[in-house]
């Protein structure tokens, strides 16, 4: 029995094991200190937060934010990787600011962007206002829905959402840029140059020369931020605190745990969670297995 | 139709290639700015008197007669000195961090070199298991932590924290440390054997001193995720505002209106710079650890 091992049990599979069964319990947060792991056992937490719209709506508020950050982390971090990929002056200084947004600690990173995109003073609504023509201040991060007026079509948005997931692209590209960068800097230039003298276009040279080469990095890539992006609570909590049509799943966790206090059907919504988690990457694995590429 | 072919993808190609040529530079410089515009805000309210802010907002650009270092001092002092205690939050965080750090390294190299070099059953299982960790949300795990820690008097003390920064961070500390063990040439080893040393003797005198670069980038890394953590800080520590961690603190103060926007970006920078400037002194070490697996491909 390693060690490593053990704490692997002690604090993830028990854990685990635990949240199933209470799950399975009542359990209320003022009575946690008495919580009897042997209480009897009880459907009606499942059914509180399967019969409940929130759940539904907060898991396909989720989905979308997953799907839009993924997309736009992936693509922002692969343009990024693509431009630094020839030596230029300042090269290593850019690469390593490309990085910063990563490394800060998430609270001070949300609380400027929210200061910045302060409806009163922030600095993006000022420049909106007095060079971009905007009538009034957008409320970024605290509307749900705005009208976005294009030549006289009035297009809904979802103002906040929007905004979250352009943060996460802010914040997270960083990663794929690192991991891409890695990759194309082990690639051998050979098959670039002999399509060069081919006649192949740049991106002609990029779709079939590159893509193909960086498609196992991509697929790992996609799948660790759609594990993570799914069961993000930090960004979202800290950017507009679930409001505004951002409620995510794990947001209403907390809430459930925290605001409802009922440790319960927090359990039992974090496992549905954990569960649509699985269903989604076994469909991703699948699809990918059928396509031909080792996962 | 050949020829016009072949002037088509010709002149096709010039085309792209002059696209491109201007585009680098224009999407360099662009992506660098979004990158760094907050940073550069966040410094330059730091250093503002909140009054200079609500009159003009929209300035990049501070004067000299408005340049201030008192947000400093009041987001540092502490709170009896009518500060915000980011001192003691410093603090916390700091004990937090470093015990992280050194306990998860404690467990994880003994792990790694354990899953890199010793055969023993379930190899496959361990890897899968660290897989599941990170399958779950954290707020999944947290709530059983939650009611045990409750029940064992651990809930709103910074030990409860560091077992759970252990319990985060060990198993892709495992993984990175296992990826370079395993580069590290068994035969070393082995004339380490014949010379009569043990296990732990040739882990601690070969392998260990081997491996410095990746043991400090994973130290790196494992300090970085217990200094910026969020959510575990907010659900054992929110009441007892003495264990307050950076992150927890800039958060519940950024919440209320009473403290002025200015100062809390000085909380903010000063929570900032440790982070990127250990970053920065390592940033080699970090990023080649970090995607060791990825350049296999």
């Amino acid at each position: 029995m390693s060690p490593t091992l053990l704490i692997i049990l002690v604090v993830v599979v028990f854990p685990l094991l635990w949240s199933i069964l209470i799950s399975f319990q009542e359990l209320k947060l003022i009575q946690i200190g008495r919580a009897n792991p042997f209480a009897p056992l009880t459907l009606d937490n499942f059914r509180l937060v399967l019969r409940s719209g929130a759940l539904w709506s907060s898991l396909w508020t989720s989905a979308v934010y997953t799907f839009g950050s993924v997309v736009v982390t992936t693509v922002i971090g692969m343009v990024a990787a693509l431009a630094v990929r020839k030596p230029f002056p300042g090269r290593t200084f850019v690469r390593a600011a490309f990085l910063l947004p990563y490394v800060a600690p998430v609270v001070a990173v949300t609380f400027v962007w929210k200061i910045m995109l302060n409806p009163e003073f922030g600095i993006v609504n000022e420049f909106g206002q007095r060079w971009l023509g905007w009538s009034e201040p957008i409320p970024f991060l605290t509307q749900s829905r705005g009208i976005w007026d294009l030549f006289g079509l009035q297009i809904p948005v979802p103002t906040a959402l929007l905004t979250v997931i352009l943060f996460e692209g802010w914040r997270y590209f960083p990663f794929a840029f690192l991991f891409l960068m890695a990759r194309l800097e082990g690639l051998s230039s050979e098959p670039e140059e002999a399509a060069l003298v081919d006649g192949a276009t740049p991106w002609q040279s990029f779709r079939y020369i590159l893509l193909p080469q960086l498609a196992p990095v991509l697929t790992v890539l996609v799948l660790l931020r759609t594990i993570w992006t799914f069961n993000d609570f930090d960004d979202i909590f800290l950017l507009t605190g679930g409001a505004a049509g951002t409620q995510v799943a794990s947001v209403r966790i907390y809430e459930l745990l925290t605001v409802q206090r009922n440790v319960g059907a927090a359990s039992a919504q974090s496992l549905v969670l954990a569960l649509v988690l699985i269903l989604l990457l076994g469909i991703y694995v699948t699809v990918l297995r059928r396509r031909g590429e080792r996962v | 139709m050949s020829r016009s072919y072949s002037y088509d993808t010709w002149n096709r190609d010039r085309v792209q290639r002059m696209l491109f040529g201007i585009a680098r530079p224009v999407v360099i410089g662009v992506l660098l700015l979004w990158v760094i515009l907050p940073f550069y805000y966040m410094v330059l309210l730091s250093f503002m008197p909140i009054e200079s802010l609500l009159r003009d907002p929209g300035r990049l650009w501070i004067t000299p007669d408005e340049f201030t270092l008192s947000t400093y001092e009041k987001v540092l002092r502490s709170v009896q000195d009518g500060g915000q205690g980011f001192g003691s939050f410093l603090a916390n965080s700091g004990v937090v961090s470093i015990s992280s750090v050194l306990l998860a390294l404690a467990i994880a190299i003994p792990g790694a070199y354990a899953v890199a070099r010793l055969e023993f059953f379930g190899r496959r299982k361990v890897n899968a298991l660290f897989v599941a960790t990170y399958l779950f949300p954290a707020i999944v795990l947290a709530i059983p932590l939650f009611v045990l820690f409750t029940r064992l008097g651990l809930r709103g003390s910074l030990v409860g924290l560091v077992l759970v920064y252990i319990a985060q961070t060990v198993p892709v500390a495992v993984y990175m440390l296992r990826n370079y063990f395993e580069t590290v040439p068994v035969s070393i080893e082995e004339s380490a054997r014949l010379d009569g040393l043990g296990t732990f003797g040739t882990l601690w005198r070969i392998t260990l001193p081997l491996s410095l670069p990746s043991i400090m980038a994973t130290g790196l890394f494992v300090f970085m995720i217990a200094w910026n953590e969020f959510l575990f800080a907010l659900l054992f520590l929110v009441d007892r505002r003495e264990s307050w961690t950076v992150s927890l603190g800039l958060a519940q103060l950024s919440g209320s209106i009473e403290v002025p926007t200015t100062i809390l970006m000085a909380g903010s920078v000063v929570i900032t710079l440790p982070v990127i400037i250990l970053f920065f002194a390592t940033e080699r070490l970090l990023t080649g650890g970090l995607t060791a697996g990825a350049e296999k491909g």
